[in-house]
């Protein structure tokens, strides 16, 4: 232990500063979950925090560790964040299928994920929880270590001499403050979800202050004690760490392995998928987690060859952030880095502890208890002892961890520790990654491989830690156990003369891999497990439902709730039941125990105490411990029965109901027909009768005669033009009557539109001729052959020239034509400059006698547009109004070709 | 001599009542739209009014109402014409007020008949 000289601060202000500083934290905390509870924390579940809630990945061994480690190992250090920084940025697609799955499956933990996985079997969770337990000791241990330290730095340079009497005593302080953060801020509630916003928060925080520190003493370092990045470089350059050779293979397993902790760590796994379980967050993170690393690992290197340079020979390179400024008289840059460190440490434990404790609480601590008192599910407080677990379990993964820590003197160097953890950690890696894209993937296979893997590693490299002839006699490692040289724990196989820990990480993970690919190969899962299997690997796939374990049970719906209420809270269980019943459409609290509600209340239980616990305690309650595969296929017959009928019922209702509609359609257009004929022949009578009128009145003149020969023409002429109206009239009619019937006969010929337009213009120029009509035309554009009824379309072409030319009200009117062709297809356009048709009157013209204005203005019986549109539709197309073309305007489409008449 | 105003949109129509009226000693004066009918009246004030039922500008019936409403004109005779024939018109003009009704085609005798026995003649 090295110490500065006296010119640090006080010991008693750094103690002071140190409980102002939690003081904060715990503030910070209660202030984020009250936000939360009131429901105004958006800010809080922002990807900046996500992001910074990551990097609990950067604990006190990324803190002091990465210093010491640089000085004695070179670059080495950098794999520790190369791993991770490939994974966020690469493998970003692994992490998101794995929040995708923790928020769908309500997932509370690694353990909880694969027990989950593995068909909610509780041996797993046990497994994996103890696995995160044993390595995850020795690095809380390392944390205490850390901090106790960094205390002891400070203490050892005071006047006062104050220098720590019991350093036990220190450690068993901060761990036991952490374990009273970790119990007021993780286990206040038993939430659907494990989310802490709290703890998330306080951890945001430690992160942004153990970066400023950090860089707060590179700069010091790079630009207070050196001359600027020149020189820090030229040091760099004529320092020991300029002699670092990279050993290929030490590189590869530690990158490797440190990709693999930031997945499978269990407080990595918390804040990423537990804790955060926003995808679009991930994205961000994908970039910015990454960044931070860089950042973190920037002054990395100076600092390091500045402390071997400064410092005297024998000065802890683990403590140089901190000794450093402290040796060269920065107090409060000193401060700072402590605070640093003391921030990395803490967040650590903080949310391993609450991890671990959950794995504990729910696979261990639960299913004994559950197993013990199997009534309890009805009669006891589940809640209560849920969170009596948790706390009870944090406080005995922090003493634990003390207990390590005394145990280990504190001797080791930091980064081994942290690399020993990380090897534990991966372990999971195989079953996990496996469970996510492998449905093939058993719970033998997962048990077998988390057996062999954590078996090899604590072989090789766990128990070796502690020293030649510490938890392993010396002849065991010279000659392997009973003598079987081939099971040296650290030349397995034969193989010697590889790096220790590569060793253990390619033993580990070769033999764990091929024990849970075998192991799942040559077993058979169960169906709960195919069912969470494909719910996991098939996790993208929308809509998909859950397992139907639930299909033939029987459960009252009312022991559903007790039993709920005891976990979830009278309130949360009350409503929740309250909602299902509303949805079901039933009145009060209490929904049908269908399979999909008992698959929902499992769930939402899963949230709480994890789906192996969940799975058992409703199984207590339906009263089947399982689902056995011949149970299954029985449900899967009657559902394909039920379905079937059910489609069948449908498929009739469908019918019925189309029969209903169309039958109601066809009176809705027979009323309509009646209500028109009627309309119609009131309109033809009116129609006849007007000329007919005039017809009478005259001829009844004529006949009594003495009128003088003028008159006499001009009452002839009048008797002829309405009696030439009268046939023009009943000609319409008949030809409507036959386009409608469908019965004209059509005269197919090619024809040009340009010559039909010509004749058109030719024909309609009787209209109204004396007022002078503008035609604008794009001649080539209409040199198009058509095969059609040249007549018939001619007709319509005159009707609708007629009609500009009766109805636009312009005073220098004007007709444009359009002709375009397309897609087989002609159309014309006639489009006039007058005020156009009104556009609640455009839906109406084609309708016979819908003339808009009076009679005798316009001439003919108002069946023109009516006639249009049936010899158009005779023709194959149609003839419709343009609105919006500043006049009125009429668009006649035709196909090119008709070949015959369609129907 | 006594006034008729004719209100007929059909010009040769409007003709045709115009000669026989005239020939028997009417003064005619015609009008073929509805929208003017009221001021046309209060202007010529005529001894009969002779109206089509279907008029652009203003229904036949809305005339009839608006000359019942106003008592300058709440007793004029009015000949009401169509050539719509059915019953329901006829009621309708009846509520209206007409004093008379008459469907197109009509016998020139009838409707010089019809104006006379109007007129009191």
């Amino acid at each position: 232990m090295t110490a500065g000289p006296d010119t640090g601060m006080p010991f008693n202000i750094l103690v002071l500063t140190c409980v102002t500083y939690v003081a904060l934290l715990f503030l910070v905390a209660f202030v984020a979950e009250r936000r939360a509870g009131i429901g105004r924390a958006r800010w809080l579940r922002s990807p900046a925090v996500y992001t910074l809630s990551l990097s609990v990945y950067c604990t006190a061994w990324t803190f002091y560790g990465a210093v010491g480690y640089a000085a004695r190992s070179g670059l080495e250090f950098l794999t520790i964040y190369l791993g991770p920084t490939l994974v966020f940025i690469g493998w970003w697609w692994v992490l998101r299928k794995l929040v995708r799955i923790g928020r769908k499956q309500r997932v509370t933990s690694i353990a909880d994920l694969i027990s989950s996985r593995f068909g909610k079997s509780n041996l797993l969770g046990v497994i994996v929880t103890l696995m995160a337990v044993v390595a995850m000791t020795p690095y809380i241990a390392l944390q205490l270590q850390s901090v106790t330290q960094s205390f002891g730095v400070f203490a050892s340079g005071t006047p006062e001499g104050w220098a720590l009497p019991n350093r036990d005593a220190t450690a068993i302080w901060v761990a036991a403050g952490l374990a009273l953060f970790s119990i007021l801020f993780g286990t206040r509630k038993l939430d659907a979800k494990e989310q802490h916003h709290g703890v998330v928060t306080a951890i945001a925080v430690e992160a942004v202050v153990k970066l400023v520190a950090l860089l707060a003493v590179g700069s010091f370092v790079v630009w207070g004690l050196a001359d600027g990045p020149s020189d820090i470089f030229r040091r760099i350059s004529q320092s020991t760490l300029a002699d670092w050779q990279l050993q290929p293979d030490r590189w590869f397993g530690l990158m490797f392995v440190s990709a693999a902790a930031v997945i499978s760590l269990p407080r990595m796994f918390h804040v990423m998928v537990v804790e955060g379980g926003d995808e679009a967050h991930l994205g961000r993170a994908s970039w910015a987690f990454p960044a931070y690393l860089m950042l973190m690992s920037l002054f990395i290197i100076p600092i390091a060859v500045m402390g071997l340079e400064r410092m005297p020979t024998g000065a802890n390179p683990d403590m140089f952030v901190l000794t450093l400024p402290l040796h060269e008289g920065q107090g409060a840059l000193a401060m700072l880095a402590f605070l640093g460190g003391f921030s990395s440490a803490t967040s650590m434990v903080i949310v391993e502890a609450i991890a671990l404790a959950t794995m504990v609480s729910n696979h261990v601590v639960m299913p004994v208890w559950l197993r013990l008192r199997p009534d309890v599910a009805m009669t006891g407080d589940v809640r209560g002892v849920v969170l009596m677990a948790r706390r009870v379990s944090i406080i005995a993964i922090l003493a634990l961890g003390y207990g390590y820590y005394r145990l280990s003197g504190g001797s080791a160097a930091l980064a081994s520790i942290g690399l020993i953890a990380f090897v534990g950690a991966a372990q999971v890696l195989p079953a996990m990654l496996g469970g996510i894209f492998w449905r093939g993937a058993s719970r033998f296979g997962a048990a077998l491989g988390l057996i062999v893997g954590l078996t090899v590693w604590a072989y090789t490299l766990f128990l070796p830690s502690f020293g030649n002839d510490g938890m392993i006699p010396a002849h065991v490692f010279a000659h392997g156990p009973f003598g079987i040289g081939w099971l040296r724990p650290q030349a397995l196989f034969g193989v010697s003369g590889m790096d220790p820990l590569v060793h253990a990480i390619v033993w580990s993970m070769v033999l764990n891999a091929s024990a849970f690919a075998l192991g799942s190969i040559f077993s058979f899962p169960g169906p709960v497990e195919r069912m969470q299997g494909a719910a996991f690997v098939n996790v993208f796939d929308e809509d998909q439902t859950g397992p139907q374990g639930w299909a033939r049970g029987k459960a009252e719906p009312e022991t559903l709730l007790m039993m709920a209420g005891r976990i979830l809270g009278e309130e949360a269980a009350l409503a929740f039941f309250e909602a299902e019943a509303r949805r079901q459409g039933k009145a009060g609290f209490l929904p049908d125990a269908t399979p999909e509600f008992v698959e929902l209340l499992e769930r939402r239980l899963a949230g709480s105490v994890g789906a192996a616990t969940a799975h058992a305690m409703i199984s207590q309650i339906v009263g089947r411990a399982a689902v056995t595969v011949e149970e299954l296929m029985a449900v899967a017959n009657e559902t394909a029965q039920i379905m079937e009928y059910s489609a069948r019922l449908e498929a009739q209702q469908d019918e019925l109901t189309r029969t209903a509609r169309q039958l109601r359609e066809a009176n809705e257009k027979l009323t309509q027909l009646s209500i028109q004929k009627d309309a119609f022949l009131s309109q033809i009578s009116h129609e006849l009768r007007t000329p007919m009128t005039s017809i009478r009145a005259f001829s009844e003149i004529l006949t009594e005669g003495d009128l003088p020969p003028t008159m006499v023409a001009q009452y002839g002429r009048i008797i002829h033009d309405e009696a030439i109206r009268l046939t023009r009239l009943l000609d319409d009619l008949l030809d409507l009557s036959v386009l409608e019937n469908g019965t004209v006969q059509l005269n197919l010929g090619l024809a040009n539109v340009q010559t039909l337009l010509d004749k058109a213009l030719a024909a309609a120029g009787s209209t109204r001729p004396e007022r002078s009509f503008t035609i604008l035309r794009d001649l080539p554009s209409e040199n198009i052959f058509v095969r059609t009824d040249a007549d018939r379309l001619l007709q319509v072409f005159i009707n609708l020239i007629s009609n500009a030319r009766k109805y636009c009200d312009n005073p220098d009117p004007e007709l444009k034509i359009a002709v375009r062709q397309r897609a087989g297809r002609v159309s014309v356009d006639f489009i006039d400059n007058g005020s156009g048709i009104p556009k609640e009157s455009q839906a109406i013209i084609f309708e016979k006698f819908a003339r808009l204005s009076d009679q005798s203005r316009a001439g003919g019986a108002g069946l023109g547009l009516a006639i249009c549109r049936e010899v158009m539709a005779n023709l194959g197309g149609s003839v419709s109004y343009l609105p919006g073309q500043g006049g009125a305007a009429f668009r006649a489409t035709l196909p090119l070709r008709l070949d015959r008449k369609v129907a | 001599m006594s006034h008729v105003l004719l209100i007929e949109d059909e010009p040769n129509i409007a003709e045709a009542i115009r000669f026989i009226l005239t020939r028997d000693g009417w003064s005619v004066s015609t009008l073929d739209d509805g929208a003017a009918a009221v001021a046309a009246v209060h202007d010529q004030r005529p001894d009969i009014v002779i109206l089509d039922l279907m008029l652009p500008g203003r229904s036949g019936l809305e005339i009839v109402e608006s000359l019942r409403a106003d008592p300058a004109t709440h007793g004029l005779p009015v000949l009401m014409l169509t050539a719509k024939g059915a019953g329901r018109e006829r009621e309708a003009a009846e509520r209206a007020g007409v004093s008379r009704f008459m469907t197109k085609p009509f016998s020139n005798a009838d409707i010089l008949a019809s104006v006379r026995a109007l007129a009191g003649r």
